[in-house]
């Protein structure tokens, strides 16, 4: 029953530091943007789209992470031989 | 972990078929577009209003985005953008209806989208520049072209895991915190985290039919 325990630590750690790079990553985005539109206003609307595709991009990273947690905690492929070893 | 109840699913449970939920709402995807396309060009008029009105500037704008990122050649690949555009973001935004589930939201239908994608790109890359177009995968330099040739398979071939993954995630996970959310305080809570999936929906669409595009112009444009 230990396998299942380190599933959900691994999961929710790999989470939080997925989310650390992602975060600090989006946050250097955002104040180029921000930068850019503070010195030349009229160009809000091309750096607003070209920060979306940005950010876009950067989450991917997150996404990947939450996905290989969603595998480890609902669909986690040694679940039945780890049962099998337990029953045993 | 969806929605507690799809009343699609409802329906063919009781019919006692075995079609997946995702199948069954691209269907209704399917079927409300064909239904909004058919109501916008049944009568055209000069001036346009009601359902024209809405889908000519859709339509506009999609066109618009196409002439912007790909230029003039990307006009013949409109038909195909503009299909992911409309069906992502339909199917996005059926999240948010209660007994609806969003077919974005399996990953069944995503890779199936991405692949669309994938095997374009080359196809067209192929009829335009025939056996040159092997030269888009050699890099600049003569003597490094074996290297690179493995680097650039490996990124194309990351291509349509990437797209299909961050749709698949971001519709997903945006279920998943809502049912978090509704389990713990059904009440009012989550609104602003609906707010932030429509948010999403439209990002995601855009992102999905930017990345087709630079793909498809890629493969377009001279290799270096």
């Amino acid at each position: 029953m230990e396998f299942f325990a380190w599933c959900v630590m691994a999961a929710g750690i790999g989470m939080g530091l997925g989310a650390i790079g992602t975060g600090i990553g989006q946050g250097h985005a955002i104040q180029g943007a921000c930068e850019g539109v503070a010195r030349n206003p009229g160009a809000s609307g091309k750096i607003l789209t070209t920060m979306m595709i940005g950010l876009a991009m950067v989450e991917s990273l997150a996404i990947y992470v939450f996905v290989v947690a969603m595998i480890i905690l609902f669909a986690n492929p040694f679940t039945d031989q780890v049962l099998e070893l337990v029953t045993k | 972990m969806t929605h507690p109840f799809l009343f699609l699913q409802w329906i063919t449970d009781q019919l006692h078929l075995h079609i997946g939920e995702h199948v069954t709402y691209t269907w209704l995807v399917m079927a409300i577009l064909i239904v909004v396309a058919f109501l916008a060009s049944r009568s055209l008029t000069l001036v346009p209003s009601g359902v024209q009105n809405l889908m000519e500037s859709v339509v506009g704008g999609i066109e618009g985005l196409i002439e912007e990122t790909m230029g003039e050649e990307g006009k013949a690949y409109f038909p195909l953008i503009a299909t992911f555009a409309l069906f992502i973001l339909v199917s996005n935004l059926l999240a948010l209806i209660p007994g609806f589930y969003p077919p974005t939201a399996n990953l069944n239908t995503n890779i199936a989208l991405a692949l669309t994608v994938f095997v374009l790109t080359h196809v067209v890359g192929i009829k335009k520049h025939g056996f040159g177009y092997i030269k888009h995968f050699m890099g600049p330099i003569l003597w490094l072209a074996p290297l690179m040739l493995i680097i650039e398979l490996i990124s194309h071939l990351a291509r349509p895991l990437s797209l299909s993954l961050r749709l698949f995630g971001n519709m997903y996970g945006h279920e998943v915190v809502l049912m978090i959310f509704l389990a713990l305080v059904p009440l009012f809570l989550p609104i602003p985290m609906m707010l932030m999936g429509v948010l999403i929906a439209f990002i995601q669409t855009f992102v999905f039919t930017l990345l087709a595009m630079i793909y498809i112009a890629g493969a377009l444009e001279e290799a270096h």
